[in-house]
């Protein structure tokens, strides 16, 4: 049950953190691409939020397909998290809000993090997050 | 709408999941910071403004803490807001909790106050700084920023203070304006 890429967006839609992990074999995308698929998504959350037949509609969390599938989480000041995974794949939106404390934890109490902008050089939130996803593809 | 005894609940089961500091050095860290501040600027009112500013910049960056570790929904009006400020927040990060008070006449404007406040555990102010510093103006800057990150522009103040003889800490909390960033239905 592999989970394959997980990216973090802005609340502008610019790709701030995008990494790939082992069981992502196939044609794997370069970095501009990344960067596109990023804010390609935060363009079909938008529209979906507006164009869903009910009203306060909070977008797109959940896109499945026969092989993949793509789990997102917005948290309330707009920034998005997302994660793509095989369908099998259970409790992505408990992977989710547990990264969303190590962002919190271990790139914003970094004072060289500057906000809204891409995340380098955070180790600590890299390893938490190699770790978590270790736990969830054994 | 949650209820006070919920968010109460809320508010402790936050409380126990954080990595507690010792009070006396959280208390006498805010108080050094300040006194640097006091030598570096020599003048109360720019130190009120660096005060605000560095809890801006921390409101900015606390809010997803305690967004990602509270675990609370959406607020539906700024009076559930401020309840969720006062019970959740001020427990989360300070361990304590506020009453919120507000009159029906103003939606807008909460009063948040906080029977103790550890930032003041042993300050006294010299009679030349009472009225001109506001001490504790580090939680103006924090409600303000982590606020705006989540689309509110508040005003805050403080309104009460011990240190200059009042009963508790009181801020005012004044919501001007919902920011709203998504464009207008015709912008092409």
């Amino acid at each position: 049950m592999p989970i394959f890429s997980f990216y973090i967006i802005n609340k502008a839609g610019g790709l701030i953190y995008q990494k790939d992990f082992e069981d992502y074999k196939a044609n794997k995308l370069m970095v501009n691409e990344h960067l596109r698929l990023g804010g390609f998504f935060h363009g079909i959350h938008a529209i979906a939020a507006q164009v869903a037949p009910v009203a306060g509609s909070s977008g797109v969390e959940e896109i499945e397909a026969s092989t993949v599938k793509l789990r997102c989480f917005q948290a309330l000041t707009g920034t998005k998290f997302f994660v793509t995974a095989s369908p099998s794949q259970a409790s992505l939106d408990v992977f989710l809000s547990q990264v969303y404390e190590y962002y919190a934890d271990f790139v914003l109490k970094n004072p060289f993090y500057e906000l809204e902008q891409p995340i380098q050089g955070c180790d600590k939130f890299v390893a938490h997050l190699d770790a978590l996803v270790a736990s969830l593809s054994a | 709408m949650s209820s006070k005894a919920s968010l109460q609940r809320t508010g402790d089961s936050a409380f126990k999941r954080m990595d507690h500091v010792s009070s006396e050095l959280f208390t006498l860290t805010y108080g050094s910071l300040v006194l640097q501040l006091i030598e570096d600027f020599e003048d109360y009112a720019e130190v009120n403004n660096q005060l605000e500013r560095m809890g801006n910049n921390i409101g900015q960056r606390l809010i997803e803490e305690f967004l990602a570790k509270s675990r609370v929904s959406k607020c539906g009006d700024f009076a559930e807001t401020c309840e969720v400020i006062a019970l959740v927040g001020f427990r989360m990060f300070l361990g304590v909790t506020g009453t919120v008070s507000q009159s029906a006449k103003e939606p807008h404007v909460c009063h948040i106050t906080l029977a103790s406040n550890p930032l003041l555990d042993f300050v006294e102010l010299p009679d030349e700084a009472k009225g001109v510093l506001q001490y504790s103006n580090i939680l103006v800057g924090v409600l303000k920023g982590a606020l705006e990150m989540v689309q509110m522009r508040v005003d805050v103040e403080v309104v009460h203070d011990p240190l200059v003889g009042d009963e508790a800490t009181e801020l005012k909390l004044t919501l001007l304006e919902i920011i709203n960033d998504e464009p207008p239905p015709d912008d092409e």
